[in-house]
């Protein structure tokens, strides 16, 4: 047969002791040639386990238990590891997520891809470098990037190279594990253009592994193309792209849909998904999303669901598909249509307000002046780094990382802001609170000057705002317990608290946030990621903030838990009249929480005005690009 | 009073250090995140035995430093009279071994002198024969029939007194659940090891005699003071310095990180031999200029071991410096850092709360790994001169001696042998038992164990 195909694959990995855990259970796919396969799921679900099964790369104590893996008739598993050498990177290749480690960086792209050349089609010399300046041209760079370094590519381009090294040994098959997730949307959607293109040109099957619904729908568009999801090990549901995002039939796909933050969705509690992906060594009695499931019923406990063809082509691993497949098998009934609310799709905004909206209404492009003092005014503000060079270190230049900044946030107010990567916003967010001085301009918190201020002044007024990281895991010391960790800012800001306030203080904010009392006395390891971005909120708000910074706070996080601290965060700014400077670069989040947007390009603010103008009539060209970039348009 | 107590300056440190220590533990006893991780250690197997070790070596220690000088017979009219002699409670234990003093080289358990000697027979003719030892196998009349029946009985009564005292030991703790196997098998080597030395060593020389006839085993066990001072007290002025700059060099940058990077690169491009040699040829000049401050020879010999301890942690601290200003560097971008400096922390205790105890596994480890170093410095410096002093018993002169009976032949190979074991069970021991600390200390690790 064309393509690959994968029967029955099983891993194991061998845990401490006698733990076996099985990251991958029973999967079943095919890709065939011009055929894109999107592997659908959240983190832990088994997906890039699969994807280095197949390249029989697995990590040190995984071995495949079960299972077959065919490649053009090619048993792949049965082959010897010098002749599975040849057919990895060769008519099996794999491009990974993280641009930056996947190139070696004392190499230069023309001996990257000579590697490759030299490997699977036994060219050398002057032929191998035309060839690899024809493979550069394919994937859109210059051929005199041939000697650029990998240092001296964007990260777009080094993702380019990647795909050109890949491409060198002519794949029959291309897995693409999270290919744009560490790249902006409008770089994103360059490279998805671009395996499309390499697609249908060359005939290639491309396996694509992510985690976002929109890009999967984006790449799966063609009436041969596939989207599988995958809980826990399995492929729950697998369904041209079409049918599943008109009506998916999983209810967890079905969950995962609603838990999508969307712009018409302002105002509205996101719908949650509660409880987490079962550990790889559970052992299921039954349905393995029974625990979670909204619609579970007694069967599910006792009984595996067979994987159903509900409407021809689409499967879906549940017990209520089997019903729908056959209505007259079973008294419960099929779901229809009418349950899958909200299909994502284009963003678009009923010019009348929501009436469910945040009791805080955005009002315009520009704040309510005169009826509520902002919280936070900037003006002019500026970061400049300096470029130092030479044996006396004389400052030669400045990188103008922010460059004459002007926002204001009112009392109870969201405003996001949004950018690419690289374009100052973070630095901004660690200029208004002082972590970083700024060159010039100025910042009043609630109507008094930050600058010049020291020593205790500053402390006081620092109480008024608080920042949460992006990332849960490196912004929680691992050397201190939960408890210690709320209790410091407190015991730096709150000096009227005494050591029991403190404590009880502690206790109820872990509650506030949705966490057990107990956590006080654990370490942060012992927690997922959405549970210490939890932490980390609770930490901000000890100190009574009146505004918080919420540096990308949900981007780390998988979509069901972005879900929960959303609404979290919508809460918490309902119960506390918040104000939120919400730093974000996706726009569906940006749409769903905020107030106002501002657009941040090159350290300068380019458009500010409310979410609703910004995403329905934004007025300058780069706010259209990052807004048509977004994939899973159609 | 038969004796009067001396109080080494090097006594002095010992008793301030272990005041310290158990200051900190009682004041520490209700903490938890200090008892817990300390539970752990005691807890896990490799913990609990390698501790077991370690304290056998600082009781050693500990009992070698309670110093003594005897009072010498008294004269009428006369106020009393000292011994110039220093001693320690271990030289009181061991005064059979520091006693039975040879006149050269024996092998382990020989009856015989290793250099053969013209000696005059029964019969009036001259032989040159190896001579029979004056204290080692004395006690045999045929050494050739005896020796080993009486090795054996002697043995074999050592082996069973351990047992005795293991079973003595262990039977109550083990009826109350509060030990496991890995400590009651520690205990129970230590024990037969012991029990054979104390039956065996009186009678023979166990591990042999040096040059000068000295039981081999009384040097180790001398040693061992040496070797933990020289470890502990360099190790005392290594941290606060690597600690303090390294850490305050990563953290605060600027000027600070440049006046910190300055000095320890001028220190390190000075040969460390050299610096320290030349160090300690100013020390000994300024000891022997002032003799009047020493009333004995192991005073003397004391205060060099100090200086000695002095420089080594000054010239020493650069490494570990530089490695927790790297780590700090990258440690204080970390977000965890930033929000705290968002509320206002002050700069010491974030030094203190955030950066201090996640470098710590570092600290742990690089002090372990330097303080086997640091007794082969020692070593390396007594080649040199300029170690300790060479009257002192360290494990730095026993390999120094080594170097040259490794060249006799045939061989002299027991002095080298000791010494290395005696170290090897120090350092292993002292690794296994940090590598257990630092995983209970991380609490990612913490449980896992």
């Amino acid at each position: 047969m064309n393509g690959l195909s994968v029967e029955n694959l099983r891993v194991e990995i061998a845990g401490a002791g006698d733990r076996r855990f099985l990251p991958v259970d029973g999967v079943d796919f095919t890709v065939g040639a011009d055929q894109c396969v999107a592997l659908l799921g959240e983190s832990g679900c088994g997906k890039s386990m699969t994807a280095l099964a197949l390249m029989r790369l697995l990590p040190e104590g995984g071995r495949v238990t079960a299972g077959e893996v065919n490649l053009q008739g090619d048993d792949l598993f049965a082959l010897a590891e010098s002749a599975m050498g040849g057919v990895r990177g060769g008519r099996l290749a794999m491009i990974f997520q993280e641009p930056q480690t996947s190139l070696n960086p004392v190499m230069s792209v023309a001996e990257q891809i000579g590697e490759a050349l030299a490997a699977h089609r036994g060219l050398a010399g002057a032929v191998a470098r035309a060839e690899a300046g024809r493979l550069l041209e394919a994937v859109g760079l210059q051929t005199d990037r041939l000697d650029a370094y990998p240092f001296q590519l964007s990260g777009g381009q080094r993702q380019r190279a990647l795909i050109a090294m890949m491409l060198a040994g002519e794949p029959e098959v291309l897995i693409a594990d999270e290919p744009t997730t560490a790249l902006d949307v409008t770089v994103q959607a360059q490279i998805l253009d671009l395996l499309k293109d390499l697609r249908s040109t060359r005939g290639m099957g491309l396996l694509l592994i992510t985690h976002d619904l929109d890009v999967a729908r984006e790449m799966t568009l063609g009436p041969n193309d596939r989207v599988a999801v995958m809980y826990a090990g399995q492929i729950v549901e697998w369904a041209p792209s079409a049918g599943l995002y008109a009506a998916p039939r999983h209810p967890y796909t079905q969950k995962l849909f609603a838990v999508l933050p969307r712009l018409d969705r302002r105002g509205e509690r996101l719908d949650s998904l509660p409880g987490k992906v079962p550990a790889p060594d559970a052992v299921f009695a039954g349905c393995r999303f029974a625990e979670r499931c909204p619609a579970v019923f007694q069967r599910c406990r006792v009984e595996i669901p067979g994987f159903h063809e509900v409407v021809p082509g689409h499967f879906a691993r549940c017990h209520l598909a089997e019903a729908a497949a056959n209505p007259s098998l079973s008294p419960y009934g099929g779901f229809g249509k009418g349950e899958i609310e909200g299909i994502p799709g284009r963003v678009e905004v009923v010019a009348a307000a929501n009436p469910t909206q945040t009791p805080i209404s955005p009002n315009g492009g520009v704040t309510k002046e005169g009826s509520e003092p902002s919280v936070l005014e900037i003006s002019d503000l500026a970061v400049h780094f300096p470029i130092r060079k030479g044996l006396l270190k004389r400052t030669v230049g400045h990188v103008k990382a922010v460059d004459g900044v002007s926002l204001a946030v009112a009392a109870g107010e969201t405003l996001a802001l949004v950018g690419e990567s690289g374009c100052g916003k973070t630095t901004l967010a660690r200029a208004v609170l002082r972590l970083i001085e700024p060159s010039s301009g100025t910042v009043r918190l609630c109507g008094e000057s930050l600058a010049g201020l020291k020593g205790e002044a500053l402390r006081r007024k620092r109480a008024q705002m608080q920042i949460v990281f992006q990332d849960p895991f490196s912004s929680l010391n691992p050397r201190m317990r939960v408890g210690d960790i709320l209790e410091e800012g407190m015991a730096a800001l709150l000096p009227e608290l005494d050591r029991i306030g403190r404590a009880h203080r502690a206790a109820d904010l872990l509650d506030q946030v949705g966490l057990p009392t107990d956590a006080a006395g654990r370490y942060p390891h012992e927690f997922s990621g959405g549970q210490r971005q939890r932490i980390a909120i609770a930490r901000a708000l000890a100190v009574n903030p009146k505004l918080l910074i919420l540096d990308e706070p949900t981007s780390a996080l998988d979509v069901s838990v972005q879900a929960q601290i959303l609404n979290l965060l919508a809460d918490l700014r309902r119960e506390h009249g918040l104000a939120y400077l919400f730093i974000s670069h996706n726009l569906s989040v940006v749409g769903y929480l905020a107030d106002r947007v501002a657009v941040m390009r090159e350290g300068r603010i380019l458009e500010c005005g409310s979410a609703e103008q910004i995403f329905n009539r934004p007025a300058i060209d780069y706010t259209r690009l990052l807004l048509d970039s977004a994939p899973g348009q159609v | 009073m038969s004796f009067k107590p001396v109080l080494l300056w090097s006594d002095a440190l010992i008793l301030l250090l272990l005041a310290v220590v158990a200051a900190g533990v009682w004041l520490l006893r209700h903490n938890e995140t200090f008892r817990a991780p300390l539970r752990q250690v005691l807890a896990s197997r490799m913990g609990s035995a390698t501790a077991l070790i370690l304290a056998v070596y600082v009781g050693i220690g500990l009992l070698d430093s309670l110093h003594y000088v005897e009072r010498l017979p008294d004269e009428p009219g006369k106020a009393a009279q000292y011994s110039g002699e220093v001693k320690s409670a271990l030289d009181k234990l061991l005064s059979p071994l520091r006693e039975n003093v040879e006149k050269t080289y024996s092998a382990p358990f020989a009856t015989h002198l290793y250099a053969k000697e013209t000696m005059t027979g029964p019969d009036g003719r001259e032989v040159r024969d190896y001579p029979r030892l004056k204290h080692g196998g004395a006690h045999l009349a045929d050494p050739d029939q005896e020796f080993w029946p009486d090795v054996l009985k002697r043995g074999g009564l050592g082996v069973l007194g351990g047992m005795v005292c293991w079973t003595l030991l262990i039977l109550p703790l083990w009826q109350r659940g509060r030990t496991h196997s890995a400590l009651a098998w520690t205990l129970l080597c230590i024990l037969v090891v012991t029990g054979l030395l104390v039956a065996l060593a009186p009678h023979y020389h166990v591990l042999g005699t040096d040059k000068v006839g000295q039981d081999v085993l009384y040097l180790s066990l001398k040693s061992v003071r040496t070797g933990l001072l020289i470890g502990t007290l360099t190790t005392l002025v290594v941290l606060p310095l690597a600690i303090g700059l390294g850490i305050a060099a990563g953290y605060f940058g600027g000027r600070v990180d440049d006046v910190i990077q300055y000095l320890y690169t001028t220190l390190n491009s000075i040969p460390g031999v050299l610096l320290i040699a030349a160090a300690v040829l100013v020390v000994q000049v300024q000891i022997e200029a002032h003799p009047e401050l020493f009333d004995t020879a192991a005073a003397r010999a004391d205060m060099r071991l100090l200086a000695l301890c002095g420089i080594l942690g000054l010239t020493g601290w650069t490494g570990l410096a530089r490695l927790l200003r790297a780590e700090t560097l990258k440690l204080r971008e970390l977000e965890f850092v930033q929000a705290a400096r968002a509320f206002g922390v002050s700069r010491m205790r974030i030094l203190a709360r955030h950066l201090l105890p996640n470098v710590m596994h570092l600290v742990l480890i690089t002090v372990v790994i330097d303080f086997s170093g640091l007794v082969l410095a020692e070593a390396v410096l007594s080649y040199v001169g300029v170690g300790v002093d060479p009257a002192m018993i360290s494990f730095g002169n026993m390999i120094n001696g080594a170097r040259l009976e490794l060249a006799r032949e045939p061989v002299v190979w027991w002095q080298l042998v000791a010494a290395f074991l005696f170290m090897f069970v120090l350092v292993l021991a002292a690794n296994l038992f940090a590598d257990q600390v630092r995983d209970a200390l991380d609490p990612k690790a913490r449980g896992r164990a």
